[in-house]
């Protein structure tokens, strides 16, 4: 197993953990008295699932799984790390930024959730270039 | 890779581009608001990324990796793989653009009806190759 593919898994598995914490925080605010805060939380915790957890996992695994092209002209596992912290900096980001710009609309964590934006989706781009070059048949398997 | 996957991957990666692309957009302009109608997008962004991506891939995967039969065909009968291809592309197409242009429910419906007889065919398709190596 690639080094990059074990560093996506055990990340994505981080989200995992982290979405489910978020989610009883969200669940159990009133009766704790947690911080108005919390209430906010709920599309922070879908994305930490989705995009942490599951689109990261299948990254993960598609870099170990999917077939390597021979003459790979892209430096995929440059991409790939660049594209690891893009995404993971970029989630961050938005865990933060998302319930304070609730919070404080027209504040300076708006333009985080503007960067967060950015980050996500260059790791989004960067992910699907390298496994476009990955998704190709070869006649023994076309059937 | 067989033909049939690479067009499943393919397309949902295609579908992961464009929700990838939407969820910026609505998340930057939460941030910072230069476009409100963009909103009206996140029924499609669900949409493209669950349906479009996430199934679509399982899908493609499934049709490359489940067991094979020792004859040929390998795969069996693969009418209802390609079938599912193209059912579950139209479903999310009419379900996203419905919702993003609030057309009729009943398109809704269509589209919904749509994704789902993808997965009954993709599913009459996969169900004899889902045997344990004793057959």
């Amino acid at each position: 197993m690639p080094i990059l593919t074990r560093w996506y898994i055990r990340t994505s598995f981080l989200y995992l953990l982290a979405s489910l914490l978020v989610g009883v925080a969200i669940a159990t605010r009133s009766q704790l008295g947690l911080p108005a805060v919390f209430g906010a939380l709920g599309p922070v915790y879908f994305h930490l699932f989705l995009v942490g957890w599951i689109t990261q996992l299948i990254f993960g695994v598609t870099f170990w799984l999917f077939p390597k092209q021979k003459d790979e002209a892209l430096n995929w596992e440059r991409t790939g790390w660049l594209a690891w912290f893009a995404l993971n900096s970029g989630l961050l980001l938005r865990t933060l930024a998302e319930p304070l710009t609730v919070f404080n609309p027209g504040s300076i964590w708006g333009w985080g959730l503007v960067l967060s934006a950015f980050l996500q989706w260059l790791a989004g781009m960067g992910l699907i270039l390298i496994v476009w070059r990955r998704v190709y048949t070869r006649d023994r398997t076309r059937r | 890779m067989p033909t049939l996957s690479t067009y499943f991957v393919r397309l949902a990666l295609v579908h992961l581009a464009l929700g990838f692309t939407i969820g910026a957009f609505m998340l930057a302009n939460k941030g910072v608001t230069f476009a409100p109608w963009l909103w009206r997008l996140r029924s499609a962004h669900i949409e493209v990324l669950l349906v479009g991506w996430l199934i679509q891939l399982v899908l493609g995967v499934a049709f490359w990796i489940a067991p094979r039969f020792w004859q040929e065909p390998v795969r069996g009968n693969v009418t209802g793989a390609w079938l599912a291809l193209v059912l579950l592309n139209i479903g999310v197409w009419v379900v996203a653009i419905s919702t993003y242009l609030v057309l009729s429910p009943a398109l809704i419906v269509a589209g919904r009806v749509l994704e789902a007889s993808a997965v009954v065919s993709f599913a009459w398709h996969l169900w004899p190759r889902i045997v344990s190596r004793e057959g």
